[in-house]
């Protein structure tokens, strides 16, 4: 097994990688844990168990005073999911933004995830989708460095969900919006938040599972050993 | 891969001493501008004083958002809780006549307070949120005496860091800092929307924080006591939620 001459993927990409993965897995157990609480969604300032829904998720709550139309409520895990949640939102901002400062210093956004304008052209992007669909394996040069999909995704996550999700976040703490009026307001209310929140999740579950199945195909083995010690085994690029 | 060398051996120890030496000073810094919570201890320790720091550096002065009187819910929800009892209900019988609230601790003028008593006393107003750590919430207007005049009027010592108060409900109780003690949207509220505060939402008396969840708005308040130290109180946490797995800080 041949090391290649620069790691694919840098100490800091790694590093960050890894914790913002722990942090993300937690925010989401917990974050599920406090949605059961009250599954129901609102849009505007303020919603509760009396006023009309946006929509309510199928599924029991551990109070009994939402009404869910099942006979039983669930136990109560707030506690610990929202001192979990709290704390490894905190890892995954600070995780992030030392991922964020060294990605605009090293080059690494603009070398890695920046596609050029004739990646964006309509013929190439529809090449692209073209071979994702046809689920062909990427070439030798292309394994090492990211596809016009990929550099457009990593853009969206890093650049766009991520920071609304942590935006929408902090909308929802009434001490922090005493401060910043600002970061709700322009979001229509408290409760718009929230359910902005929730879809943002979603959108980051999404992404989640298709970024692990592109691995997959991708190979699994070789792909996470290059985001653990930045090796690739070349035998197994040019297989 | 990496060769230790003397030259990074050097750089390595220094720049683990002075991270250490400036986490020590960071711990002493923040201990003496209070921006270490009573539940600091345990696994959950760093991310809370790392939120209830930030939060309060961010928003010393800050108050809660306002709202119009057109905001007000008119489907406002209130938990249920646990039965009162029958003392309570006497002196539910007795509108409140009978109720008292004390004040004791670091104070140079003890006091017990009847409901006329407080309601004599300047009386301040807010259309607020409320919002509940489960997610819901409803809009409404408060009216009480601020928890700053009452802590003039017994003459709350210098030294005083929090203020621990207590429910009807004998396991409920709970304690603010200074900085949300005196924070002039901080209410013993005892109306609500303009009428006397129903006993489902906290009637007669209820602690009002603006910028705090609701479990921090503790219902049916009879006493407070001003202290340097939440130690003594409880398993020291700061109030009965920790003990019950949840953050004693709810500003989020």
């Amino acid at each position: 097994m041949a090391e290649t001459p620069r790691p694919r993927h840098s100490f800091l990409v790694r590093v960050t990688h890894w914790f913002i993965t722990l942090a993300f897995l937690a925010l989401l157990v917990s974050g599920l844990e406090i949605v059961v609480s009250h599954p129901r969604f609102y849009w505007g300032e303020t919603g509760n168990a009396n006023t009309p829904t946006l929509f309510k998720i199928p599924i029991p709550s551990s109070r009994e005073t939402v009404p869910t139309g099942y006979g039983h409520v669930l136990p109560d895990e707030n506690g610990w999911s929202r001192y979990l949640h709290f704390q490894s939102a905190w890892v995954l901002v600070l995780a992030g933004l030392v991922y964020g400062v060294a990605g605009l210093f090293s080059g690494h956004f603009r070398r890695n995830l920046l596609p050029t304008l004739s990646d964006v052209s309509p013929k190439q992007l529809v090449s692209s989708i073209a071979q994702h669909l046809r689920f062909a394996r990427p070439t030798a040069e292309e394994a090492c460095s990211y596809n016009v999909l990929q550099r457009l995704t990593y853009l969206l996550v890093v650049f766009v969900l991520f920071p609304m999700i942590i935006w929408t976040g902090l909308a929802m703490s009434p001490s922090f919006v005493s401060a910043i009026p600002a970061a709700v307001n322009v979001l229509g209310g408290q409760q718009s938040a929230r359910t902005l929140h929730f879809f943002l999740t979603l959108a980051l579950v999404l992404f989640l599972l298709v970024h692990l199945l592109m691995i997959v195909l991708a190979g699994f083995r070789n792909r996470v050993r290059a985001m653990i010690t930045g090796r690739v085994a070349e035998s197994v690029e040019r297989g | 891969m990496n060769k230790l060398t003397r030259r990074k051996l050097i750089a390595g120890s220094l720049a683990t001493a002075v991270g250490a030496s400036g986490l020590a000073v960071a711990a002493k810094l923040a201990q003496r501008y209070g921006l270490i919570p009573p539940d600091s201890g345990g696994f959950y320790g760093p991310g809370e004083t790392l939120t209830y720091a930030a939060q309060r550096l961010l928003t010393r002065h800050s108050l809660a958002r306002e709202f119009p009187r057109s905001e007000i819910s008119k489907e406002p929800f209130a938990n249920e809780v646990d039965p009162l009892g029958e003392e309570f209900q006497r002196l539910q019988q007795g509108a409140f006549g009978d109720w008292r609230l004390s004040v004791d601790g670091m104070v140079t003028r003890p006091a017990s307070f009847s409901l006329a008593d407080l309601k004599s006393f300047p009386r301040h107003s807010h259309i607020t949120m409320i919002q509940c750590e489960e997610g819901w919430s409803y809009i409404a207007e408060w009216t009480g005496v601020p928890l700053s005049h009452v802590l003039e009027r017994v003459g709350a010592l210098p030294q005083v860091r929090y203020v621990v108060y207590r429910s009807f409900q004998h396991d409920w109780w709970d304690s603010l800092d200074m900085g949300d003690a005196v924070h002039p949207q901080t209410l013993l509220a005892f109306e609500m929307n303009g009428d006397e505060l129903p006993v489902k939402f906290g009637g007669p008396l209820r602690m009002r924080v603006s910028r705090q969840l609701g479990y921090k708005n503790v219902k049916y308040i009879t006493r407070l006591t001003l202290t340097d130290s939440i130690k003594s109180f409880g398993k020291g946490l700061g109030s009965s939620a920790p003990e019950a797995g949840y953050a004693w800080y709810a500003g989020l």
